[in-house]
């Protein structure tokens, strides 16, 4: 039984940080690029150059350590990682070792509805590498290498956590929950398709209720979140296999492979690296000032926690929904400004959720590109509310926004969708139908009330859905009633 | 005197007053060059000579038109002026003295290279070195040493050999060298010039090709004292290029020359006076030291009591950077590429097998060493922390002293091959150079005389940033001593 041990996980997290420029020089950080059009001397590691530090990247880092509830130290420096790799322009990378901007922070997260603690052991900052490409079908068939230095120097943040996750079900979560700060800080964009964000996971396993870890592997090349969950349960399954075979689990790197679903070793602890880190001597030591600091935590926009306890209190928005439209930048502006706009707020965020992230979902967009906008969802709600078009109507008016990008009041003139409220105008309808439909009409005469939701689908197909549902109700138990003497 | 023997403030002064153009002084460097080069050796790439006239005229018409609208001109303006090989000049190649390196065209100039250009300067060439800076006798440039003017039998001095040659031979007006334990100091002491190495983070690195980080800075090589303050004043101060590079802007050191020694305390190290120093350096030095008692400076004892863990603590720091700055060299982006090699692994190896000298490689093995994990702490942080005690030992001398003096070498210069075979008695020359580099002390030397017809430095350590002091102190017993017009008679020796 899988149950008798415990999963444990540690992840760091690799973010591409949204400066405009690179870390160490002026070159811009655009991504898609023509190969090894955004270089220069300092970011190849031509002989003589030296890096200058980008203070924004500095700054988004220092962002980071706040939202993750770290100490932000006051004096910190920059450290060479020495090794040797062809897409690495100096062959060492400037990061840092001992003094990490960042400390001791955490980031809570929820899982089942209960709420975890996960701790944040360092957030640091790095100069990325560049990317090789081969020509073949893979390393070892390639004829060539060729070498992109465009992502060479772009400020990369790492971030890492405490081994403090029991599950995989846990790492997703603590993922999601650091994309959704950091999309909300605005320090990454965090795509993991286009390695803006990467993440490796430490997993090991022990018999539950024991207080020692178990020996880890370090899982790399895990391309997206579920990525992330297939390997640590696999990884987890494997080893759980090997200790009860009477086996020991080997501390090595392992590769995830998407496609076949298993992690494959990489390489061992024998071959780990001696990166012989030492200070970087050319770059001053950053002292960090406390008014700095504080400048840039008074600037810190509401972080998604904050946001969803703010929509549940004022707002009343139920829990589970303010969490997703919190945790998501794109729908915390569209909500936000359709708030703004007057709108009901727990009408707004039922259908965002409902409507349209069905329609988004189908199409592969987002709130962002979403062509229903804020000002239109609110249009729609107010002819709702104010009996001009029926729940079901605005479904239909959504969907045609969706398609065409029309107001919803042009849609209503145009199609004819107003509802109808007019007594005289419905009790003709109503009638009409009684007259055509004898057998429901005694059928609910006889007591069966379920008759008399046919009869108000029957108005609604005379009337193509614009009969005001409440109206017509009322008006078919009056006829009918009329009809018995009653 | 021709023209090329002449200093550069002496040139300044006659391309002020128009009595003589910067083509006129060029052609006769040119010529000097002509005659000299094919025994001295100074240069690893000349400037095509259609090329220098054609800076120097256009220097010339820089000077003329200053002058009709009665503003300053450069006080580099106009003069033949050379460049070690290890700072990089756009569309020049920049070799290092290196077979690494060897093809290597740089994109950008270095920041003194920038502002010695924009001040009118002609760039002659680029000078003979040591392979990467590493050597105190420019016999481990990759392509061939360079000889002393003075004798050549025996070694400029290294590794800014290249530099202090021409400068003495009259190949060049004026040059700049590269000081990372002496470089600068040590071949101005053998060559009979002034090599000033400025305050760590006085003069910006960008583009000087790095061995030790933490320890390299640019400085002058120049015929008198006077040529060094107003080389100073064009290539000091801040450059947003290099962020260790301090953000205060230099003083004006010509300003320093005049006010002599009267009231400033030379401190004269127990540690650096003891047995063993040369008996004919000691009495040149210690005349120096007694001229300029004559003219009111005091002397006192200081004591530096670290001074005996310099060297080794040297050869530490050193070579750890340098091993991880010379790790970029692999064949990869630029320079050499090994041929034959069928994986990136063995491309890197063999690029950098055949790419360096056994020097290099040396010195990559022992701070590749001295980093690895488990001999860190023992090794290099220790380093570290003994670099901290000598920054102390000179902090507690300057409160008594406002310098500390010693010879620049221990020795005059010696024979070529004397000592290739010997790397621990090719470091000694640097004992007395190191700590300003371990401390970031700005450091003089000055000729003090010569011993049976060889070079001899005096050295002056000052406090950080006060490089106006050395200036002081050094213009002072030039005066004092007489021996700045002193050229070896090189001139017609070629082939000798
Ligand atoms: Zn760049």
């Amino acid at each position: 039984m899988a149950s008798e041990y415990e999963t444990v996980v540690g992840i760091e997290v690799h973010a591409e940080l949204l400066t405009e420029s690179k870390v160490f020089c002026g070159c811009p950080t655009r991504f898609g690029a023509a190969p090894n059009t955004q270089t220069c001397p300092i970011c190849l590691g031509m002989p003589g150059v030296l890096p200058v530090l980008n203070k924004r990247a500095l700054e988004f880092t220092i962002r980071t350590a706040l939202a993750l509830n770290c100490q932000v130290a006051e004096f910190s420096k920059f450290d060479r990682k020495n090794y040797f790799y062809p897409d690495l322009p100096k062959n060492y990378q400037i990061s840092q070792y001992d003094l990490p901007i960042g400390r001791n922070g955490y980031l809570d997260i929820d899982v089942d509805g209960e709420q975890k603690r996960i701790r944040i052991r360092r957030v640091h900052l790095e100069e990325e590498t560049g990317k090789s490409l081969h020509a073949g079908e893979d390393i070892i068939a390639a004829t060539h290498s060729l070498v992109d230095f465009n992502r060479a120097g772009i400020p990369l943040m790492e971030i890492v956590s405490e081994a403090d996750m029991r599950s995989a079900d846990e790492a997703r979560a603590y993922l999601n929950k650091l994309r959704s700060v950091l999309l909300a800080i605005g320090v990454s964009d965090c795509k993991m398709e286009e390695g803006s964000m990467r993440c490796e996971a430490n997993v090991s396993v022990r018999p539950v209720g024991a207080s020692e870890f178990g020996t880890q592997t370090e899982l790399k090349n895990i391309a997206s979140f579920r990525a992330v969950h297939r390997a640590i349960e696999f990884e987890a399954a494997r080893q759980i296999a090997l200790l009860k075979s009477g086996e020991h689990v080997t501390r090595e790197t392992r590769h995830w492979d998407d496609e076949r679903g298993e992690t494959v070793r990489m390489r061992g602890k024998e071959e780990a690296h001696d990166y012989r880190y030492f200070p970087e001597p050319d770059l001053v030591p950053l002292e960090i000032g406390r008014e700095w600091v504080e400048s840039i935590r008074e600037s810190m926009p509401e972080l998604p926690d904050a946001r969803r306890g703010r929509y549940v209190r004022e707002l009343g928005i139920p829990e589970y929904d303010a969490g997703l439209i919190a945790d998501s930048p794109a729908m915390t502006r569209f909500f936000e400004e359709a708030v703004g706009l007057g709108g009901d707020a727990r009408e707004i965020a039922k259908w965002m959720l409902g409507e349209l992230s069905a329609a988004l979902n189908a199409s592969g967009g987002d709130f962002e590109s979403c062509p229903v906008r804020p000002s239109h969802l609110v249009e729609t709600l107010s002819l709702i509310k104010t009996g001009r078009i029926s729940g079901k109507i605005a479904k239909s008016v959504l969907e045609d926004i969706f398609g065409t990008g029309r107001s919803p009041e042009e849609i209503v003139r145009e199609r004819g969708l107003v509802q109808i409220s007019d007594e005289a105008q419905l009790v003709a309808v109503v009638d009409k139908v009684i007259a055509a439909n004898p057998g429901p009409v005694s059928d609910f005469r006889g007591g069966k009330e379920k008759a008399l939701t046919f009869l108000v689908g029957q108005v609604m197909k005379e009337t193509r859905g614009r009969a005001n549902p409440e109206a017509t109700n009322r008006i078919l138990r009056e006829r009918l009633a009329e009809g018995t003497g009653r | 005197m021709r023209l090329c023997d002449m200093t550069m403030h002496a040139l300044h002064d006659l391309l002020e007053n128009g009595e003589v153009s910067s083509e006129e002084i060029t052609r006769s460097v040119l010529e000097r060059i002509e005659e000299t080069e094919g025994m001295i050796q100074s240069f690893l790439n000349l400037a095509p000579e259609e090329e220098a006239l054609a800076r120097a005229r256009q220097a010339d018409r820089m000077i003329r038109d200053a002058r009709r609208q009665g503003s300053a001109i450069s006080p580099v303006a106009g003069i033949p002026i050379a460049i070690k090989d290890n700072m990089c000049t756009r569309g020049i190649p920049t070799t290092c003295g290196s077979a690494i390196l060897s093809e290597f065209v740089p994109p950008y100039d270095a920041t003194v290279v920038k502002r010695l250009v924009d001040g009118g300067a002609v760039m002659i060439g680029k000078t003979n070195m040591d392979e990467f800076a590493m050597g105190s006798s420019t016999e481990n440039s990759r392509f061939h040493p360079t000889r002393n003017p003075w004798d050549p039998s025996r070694v400029p001095g290294g590794s800014s050999g290249g530099s202090a040659a021409a400068v003495a031979a009259g190949e060049a007006v004026a040059a700049l060298g590269s000081d990372t334990g002496g470089s600068v100091r040590q071949p101005a002491s053998f060559c009979s010039v002034v090599g000033l190495k400025p305050t760590y983070g006085r003069v910006s690195r960008y583009g000087l090709v790095a061995f030790a980080s933490s320890l390299d800075q640019i400085g002058p090589l120049t015929r008198d004292v006077r040529d060094c303050a107003m080389v100073m004043n064009v290539i000091a101060g801040p450059d947003p290029m290099d962020s260790t590079c301090v953000s205060e802007p230099a003083p004006d050191y010509t300003g320093f020359l005049d006010r002599g020694v009267r009231g400033l305390r030379i401190g004269l190290p127990r540690e650096y006076f003891g047995p063993g120093m040369d008996p004919e350096v000691r009495s040149l030095v210690e005349g120096a030291v007694r001229a300029l008692e004559g003219l009111g400076a005091e002397v006192i004892d200081v004591t530096l009591p670290h001074s005996e863990y310099a060297l080794a603590t040297y050869y530490l720091v050193a070579p750890a950077e340098a091993s991880s700055n010379l790790a970029r060299y692999d064949g990869i982006r630029y320079g050499l590429r090994a041929r034959g090699s069928q994986d990136v692994v063995s491309l890197m190896k063999r690029t950098r097998s055949e790419g360096f000298g056994p020097e290099v490689k040396r010195r990559i093995m022992l701070g590749t060493y001295a980093l690895s994990s488990g001999y860190y702490d023992a090794y290099y942080l220790k380093a570290l922390k003994v670099r901290t005690l000598l920054r102390q030992d000179l902090a507690n001398a300057f409160e008594r002293c406002d310098c500390v003096v010693s010879p620049t070498s221990p020795t005059v210069p010696f024979k070529l091959g004397e000592r290739v075979e010997d790397p621990l008695a090719m470091y000694l020359s640097d004992i007395y150079t190191i700590t300003a580099n371990l401390t970031g002390a700005p450091a003089v030397s000055v000729p003090c005389g010569f011993s049976s017809g060889l070079p001899c430095g005096i050295h002056f350590v000052g406090r950080l940033f006060e490089e106006g002091t050395l200036i002081r102190i050094a213009h002072t017993l030039e005066g004092a001593l007489g021996i700045a017009d002193m050229r070896p008679s090189v001139a017609g020796r070629r082939d000798a």
